[in-house]
Formats: C-alpha cells, sequence, structure tokens
C-alpha cells in the first residue's frame, strides 16, 4: 500500500475525528458556561452540585467516562445499545468531561473581572444581564483565549480516546491500518494529521489573541 | 428644592458600626463635601446613599420618592421598580475611575445612554462629543481607556457620568488615586461644574478644595458627624478633634 492509499483509506475517518472535536467543543463551550454559573450561583446547594461535578469528570479518566456512557444505559436501565449510539456516546461524554474544564476556566475569567466594573455598570443603569452580556462577558473571552487555546489543543488529540468504542476515527482506523498492512506508515501519517489540525488551531487562537489585543 | 436627603442613617459592618446615626441634606445646585480620616465612614455614606451599600437603618429620600425608610428598627427599600427611577436621578464617579476598558472613549461616555435610556442616537453622541471638548479630550474619542493617564480617565469617567444627564453627581475621593499634578486638572473640572449649579456630593482629602468649592461641609469622624455647616465656619472650627484633623494638613 502506498502512503497515497494510506491517507485515502484515512480520508473518511479524519471527517469523524474533526466532527467529535467540533461538536464537542461547541457544546461544552456552552455547557461549561452554564456550569461556571450555577457553580458560581448564591444557591449553595447547586454550587456544591456543581463543584462535585467538575471534581468527578476531572478526577477520573476520559476514557473510563466513556465506557460508562457508553453501556450505562444497557447496565442501569437495560436498554438495547445499538452500534450507531457509539459516535454519540462519544460526543455526549466528551462533551460532559470537557465541559467541567471549560466551566473552570470560565470561573477563573469571571473572577478575575475587578468589582467595580459591576459597580461602575450598576451606577450607569445596565441590568444584570446586559452587565454580564455587554461589560463582563468580552472581558472574559479575552482572559481565557490562553486556556481555553491550551484545552482545545488537548481535545484535538483526546479524540483518539474514541476508539475506546471502535469509533472509526483517525486513530482507531490507524491501529486496523498497521495491523493489517504490517507497517508504521499509518502511525506517521496519523501524527502528521494531528500536528497540522493542531497548527491550525494554534493559528487560529493566535489570530484571536490578537484581534482582541487592541484593549488591556 | 431638595434633592437629597438622608435621615438618621446607620450601617454596621460584621458588628461594626461604621455609621451611627448620620444625616445629611443636599439642595438643588448646591455642592457638599464630606470630609474626615480614613475609616470615618465617609465613603461608606457615599456607598449607601448610591445605594451600592445597603443601610441597616434611616431613611434616603431623592426628590422627595423614598428609596428607603425606617419600620420598627429596620431599614426598608422602596420597590425595584421605583428604585430603578431613583437610580437615575443620580452618578457616580469612582476613586479608581471603573471605565471600561474594552470601550473606547466614546463607547464608555454613549453606551448607557444608548442602550439604557435608549436615547436617540445622533444626538447622544452629539452631546458626548460636546462633553469632551468640556473635559479638554476632544481628540480622544476613539482611545482606549489603558492609553490615557489618570487624569484622562477620570475626566472620561466624569463625563460617562454626565452623559446620563444626573441630578446630582456624587464622587468618591475623584482624585485620591492621581499624583499631584494630575490632580488639579481633575479639581479644575469640579470647579466648572459647580459654576454650572452642578448638584455634587463630595467625599474628598483635598481641603482646600473642598473650602474653595463647597456650600456646605460635613467633617465626619468614627461614623458620626463632628462639625458641620459653611466652609468657612467649618474651617474655623474650635471642635479639638477638627483642629486636630485640619492641623494635620497644614504645615
Amino acid at each position: 500500500m502506498t502512503v497515497m492509499q494510506i491517507v485515502k483509506q484515512l480520508f473518511g475517518s479524519m471527517g469523524i475525528t474533526m466532527e467529535i472535536f467540533f461538536v464537542t467543543l461547541i457544546t461544552s463551550l456552552i455547557l461549561g458556561l452554564g456550569l461556571a454559573l450555577v457553580r458560581m450561583s448564591k444557591n449553595p446547594i447547586l454550587s456544591v452540585i456543581a463543584k462535585f461535578y467538575i471534581s468527578v469528570m476531572r478526577g477520573t479518566p476520559l476514557m473510563l467516562q466513556l465506557l460508562v456512557v457508553y453501556f450505562g444505559p444497557f447496565f442501569i436501565f437495560g436498554m438495547q445499545i445499538t452500534p450507531s449510539y457509539r459516535l454519540k456516546a462519544v460526543l455526549i461524554g466528551f462533551a460532559l468531561n470537557y465541559a467541567a474544564y471549560f466551566a473552570e476556566i470560565y470561573r477563573s475569567g469571571i473572577a478575575a473581572i475587578p468589582v467595580g466594573q459591576y459597580e461602575a455598570a450598576r451606577m450607569l443603569g445596565y441590568s444584570k444581564t446586559q452587565t454580564f452580556a455587554y461589560i463582563v462577558m468580552p472581558q472574559v473571552i479575552k482572559r481565557i483565549i490562553p486556556p481555553v487555546a491550551n484545552e482545545t489543543i488537548t481535545l484535538v488529540k483526546d479524540t483518539s480516546l474514541a476508539f475506546t468504542l471502535a469509533v472509526a476515527e483517525v486513530f482507531t482506523v490507524t491501529k486496523q491500518l498497521v495491523a493489517s498492512q504490517s507497517s508504521v506508515v499509518p502511525f506517521i501519517v496519523a501524527g502528521i494529521f494531528y500536528y497540522i489540525f493542531n497548527l491550525i488551531v494554534a493559528v487560529f487562537f493566535d489570530y484571536l489573541e490578537k484581534k482582541l489585543d487592541y484593549y488591556r | 428644592m431638595r434633592l437629597l436627603e438622608m435621615n438618621h442613617i446607620k450601617k454596621s459592618f460584621d458588628g461594626q458600626e461604621v455609621l451611627k446615626d448620620i444625616s445629611i441634606h443636599v439642595d438643588e445646585g448646591e455642592v457638599l463635601s464630606i470630609i474626615g480620616p480614613s475609616g470615618s465612614g465617609k465613603s461608606t455614606m457615599l456607598r449607601c446613599a448610591t445605594m451600592l451599600e445597603t443601610i441597616d437603618d434611616g431613611e434616603i429620600i431623592y426628590l422627595g420618592d423614598k428609596a428607603a425608610f425606617s419600620k420598627d428598627g429596620h431599614a426598608v427599600y422602596a420597590k425595584a421598580a421605583d428604585l430603578k427611577k431613583i437610580h437615575g436621578y443620580y452618578g457616580l464617579v469612582f476613586q479608581n475611575f471603573n471605565l471600561f476598558p474594552h470601550y473606547s472613549v466614546i463607547k464608555n461616555i454613549t453606551d448607557a445612554p444608548l442602550r439604557v435610556q435608549k436615547r436617540n442616537k445622533s444626538e447622544v453622541y452629539a452631546e458626548a462629543r460636546e462633553l469632551l471638548k468640556k473635559m479638554g479630550l476632544e481628540d480622544k474619542e476613539n482611545a482606549y481607556p489603558y492609553q490615557l493617564s489618570g487624569g484622562q480617565q477620570q475626566r472620561v469617567s466624569i463625563a460617562r457620568a454626565l452623559a446620563m444627564k444626573p441630578k446630582i453627581l456624587f464622587f468618591d475621593e475623584p482624585t485620591s488615586a492621581l499624583d499631584p499634578e494630575l490632580t488639579g486638572e481633575i479639581l479644575k473640572i469640579i470647579k466648572n461644574l459647580a459654576a454650572e449649579k452642578m448638584t455634587m456630593v463630595i467625599v474628598t482629602h483635598e481641603m482646600n478644595f473642598a473650602k474653595n468649592v463647597s456650600d456646605y461641609v460635613v467633617f465626619m469622624d468614627k461614623g458620626v458627624i463632628v462639625e458641620e455647616g459653611k466652609p468657612e465656619d467649618v474651617f474655623n472650627s474650635e471642635n479639638p478633634r477638627m483642629k486636630e484633623f485640619l492641623g494635620k494638613f497644614e504645615p
């Protein structure tokens, strides 16, 4: 098998990897913000629940979480698991896990906004929602870009954990090719794929950082 | 016309009484200065007036509208809708400016009139430019706060407060974060506002300024008003605490 053929074989799996990446990134960035707000809420019960959730999600392996999400419906509720549920389980598991990490990043970003910003907004008559949307959040986004970029780069590599549930993403297919072809070339091709993917991610976040560099 | 009346204000932080039965009032066009040593409660008084802090007991009345009143020894605040209206009566200039760093100078000034007061855009911008001119910052409208000196930032924050057309403007030690050179430019602006009959309440450490610009001076110490009256009376008071305090400011 030539390198070109290997790349062709891997091509479809790259689409799956990108799907896992983008779906996870978008859903976990949204879920994470909600989770951060619950974590920071004045209601102590809600706050403790969110804190516990984040602690469990960060304190146990993602691979284990994927298996729980996949097998859980069968073992706990006796539901029939179909093969099409594999990718969904991966997406759910990733989103739930990454939301926890992003929640902590949001929380640190929100906590870093000086109380004077809230007071100034209040003196000018902004509602709480307006203050959050127009005064706080834009400053939070600027502050959290570096840690979010870090997590995002980790996410690109973590998509390979989907092999646990035999989802046909790049890593799963690569392993199959290595076994069937008795060659390490697929590993190298996969490595280059992940590297270029992350290079693009890094360039994107650099651009974002520069774009928000107009104020301090 | 009486714009603000605060009667028998009491406020404690963790059992520590910071305001012990304080009463002040401000009439239209009047400049009231509150002076006193650190920890005297003067800033707390201002934060209570602007409702950044809640009072424990007493009453706060703006233009005849009760923002808070005393009932069974506790302060009760008006309904949210009434407080929102009362909120529109006043503005506050902070010691640390608290400009929005992600907004340009002009956006800092125009955003609230547009977003909160929903006023006409071209009118708001025209007024904002007028205010900037008054503050000597007509060439800075597209600058961002970090590009400005402390004195310029404070002038923008005064313009931002004025753009809301408040009936009373509060200043919380407006020059304390500035070096002496920049202090003068802020005091000059406040003096100009006083000449235009802007009603102001100023918490300050600038004694000469308080003496020159105020119609009425309140000297606070340890949560009580020790001396109050016309500046010439307060600054020539025979009260020992007052004399001791002023003595620290004269070489």
